[in-house]
């Protein structure tokens, strides 16, 4: 726990998973700080100066010193504030906790987003396949409450993509990819998930999120015509 | 209890040379498997049924999959000598975030400089060299990234090395003209026993590479 005056600044966007998840863990480790949204079409200053490499969010920034790449902020928050861990501390378990997070980061994000983000017949079902290839490896993993076991964990965090991105975009084209029939376990898991009152306060507003992405999909439809 | 550690790699991976590099680094006296990677073992589909790739990392029979977090285990297990990793938190941030730059940037990059033609080569030329620029900027003034000695990021890096003379005779690049720092850091890692004993030279990369370019018709 933080004793000092401890400057702690978020950079980020409501509505992005990837800063989500380090809200979830502030959250979680009951860090203050101070949230900078983010106009991603107009990159603030600060911004720019704090990730000049990827020039994205989430940027976090902790006395001054920026740190990029969502899962990177995770372990380093972890480290610094010892208070509900999110890490195991058996190597080999940690091995793995990273393993499940760069999978959904390698394997689901940009797959499933290209499921419904896409006007090409062949490209969805190509992406539909790998995603449900995917969420059927991922749900073979989760072996309790949460992929943490009985408290949630790194991958249950880095999964918040899954339990709440998902459901969301698929939603648009009324696409059956993340469903409690063909997914049960993943689907309970993303419920209790959800359902976390850590998560359930950190999580934006779905239906303005919803009108987002459903204004996207729109758009690309409007300038294929 | 002796500690049975096996690797399953191939020797012209560059994934693979920084688990062995982490392994050399560290003194650990492990059984290096070599797969035929048009006919995988039973052992690696076994121990990595998920992207059924290598490096993997077998430690008394539990399995460790993907590179940098093999390499993350190792310095966690066996860090009683040269630690791979900074101490300082942020100092370990700032690492993971190149290490992952490299993965991201470096191996694409580099894949495209010498299988593509035309425009997109062209493109891929440009990427790399800003690539290397910007590791450059990142290295600095410092030996290595790790610093006085070799760390995660220098590990995660060099292996890409062996295969430059592939990236300069088909990609049509002079990368010591464009990026002379990076080559004296990569020399100098070169000299560096744990790398020099762990990674093939590039002559016989190159000879792989013209290989593939065959079989797959990219000439």
């Amino acid at each position: 726990m933080a004793t000092n005056q401890e400057h702690v600044k978020l950079l980020g966007a409501t509505g992005s998973p990837f800063v989500c998840r380090v809200q979830i863990a502030l959250k979680l480790k009951g860090i203050e700080y101070e949230f900078l949204e983010e106009n991603l079409a107009t990159k603030s200053e600060l911004l720019l100066k704090y990730n000049p490499v990827h020039k994205k969010v989430p940027v976090f920034v902790h006395n001054d010193k920026p740190i990029s790449e969502s899962l990177v902020i995770l372990e380093y928050i972890d480290e610094v504030w010892k208070q509900n861990p999110i890490l195991p501390t058996d190597p080999h378990q940690r091995a793995l906790a990273r393993f499940w997070s760069k999978f959904i980061d390698d394997k689901i994000v940009s797959a499933s987003s290209k499921s419904v983000f896409t006007l090409d017949e062949k490209e969805r079902e190509k992406n539909v396949e790998e995603t449900t290839e995917a969420l059927q490896f991922l749900q073979n993993e989760l072996k309790g409450k949460y992929f943490g076991g009985e408290e949630f964990n790194f991958v249950d965090i880095a999964a918040v993509f899954v339990a709440f991105w998902i459901p969301l975009v698929q939603d648009i084209i009324g696409l059956q990819l993340f469903t409690a029939e063909k997914f049960p376990k993943l689907y309970n898991w993303s419920q209790e998930f959800l359902d976390h009152p850590v998560v359930k306060e950190t999580i934006p507003p779905r239906e303005p999120l919803f009108a987002f992405f459903k204004g996207r999909y729109e758009s690309l439809l409007a300038a294929s015509k | 209890m002796a500690d049975e550690v096996i690797l399953l790699d191939y020797w012209a991976s560059p994934f693979g040379m920084r688990v062995r590099i982490a392994l050399a680094e560290k003194g650990i006296k492990h059984e290096y498997k070599e797969e035929d990677l048009r006919n995988k073992s039973p052992l690696l589909l076994q121990m990595n049924p998920v992207h059924k790739k290598i490096p993997v990392l077998i430690h008394n029979g539990k399995s460790i999959c993907e590179s940098l977090i093999a390499v993350q285990y190792i310095d966690e297990v066996w860090n009683e000598k040269s630690p791979l990793l900074p101490s300082d938190p942020y100092q370990r941030s700032q690492a993971r975030f190149w290490a992952d730059y490299v993965d991201k940037k470096i191996y694409e990059v580099g894949k495209n400089l010498w299988t593509k033609k035309g425009e997109e080569q062209e493109a891929a030329k440009k990427e790399f060299v800003e690539a290397h620029k910007l590791l450059e900027q990142e290295l600095g003034d410092k030996t290595y990234f790790g610093g006085d000695k070799i760390g995660f990021v220098d590990v995660a890096l060099i292996p890409f090395y062996t295969w430059f003379k592939g990236y300069e005779t088909f990609g049509n690049i002079n990368v010591e003209k464009e990026c002379p720092k990076f080559i004296a850091w990569a020399k100098r890692c070169m000299q560096v026993e744990s790398i020099s004993k762990s990674v093939p030279d590039q002559d016989k990369v190159y000879g792989f590479m013209v290989e593939i370019r065959k079989r797959f018709g990219l000439e």
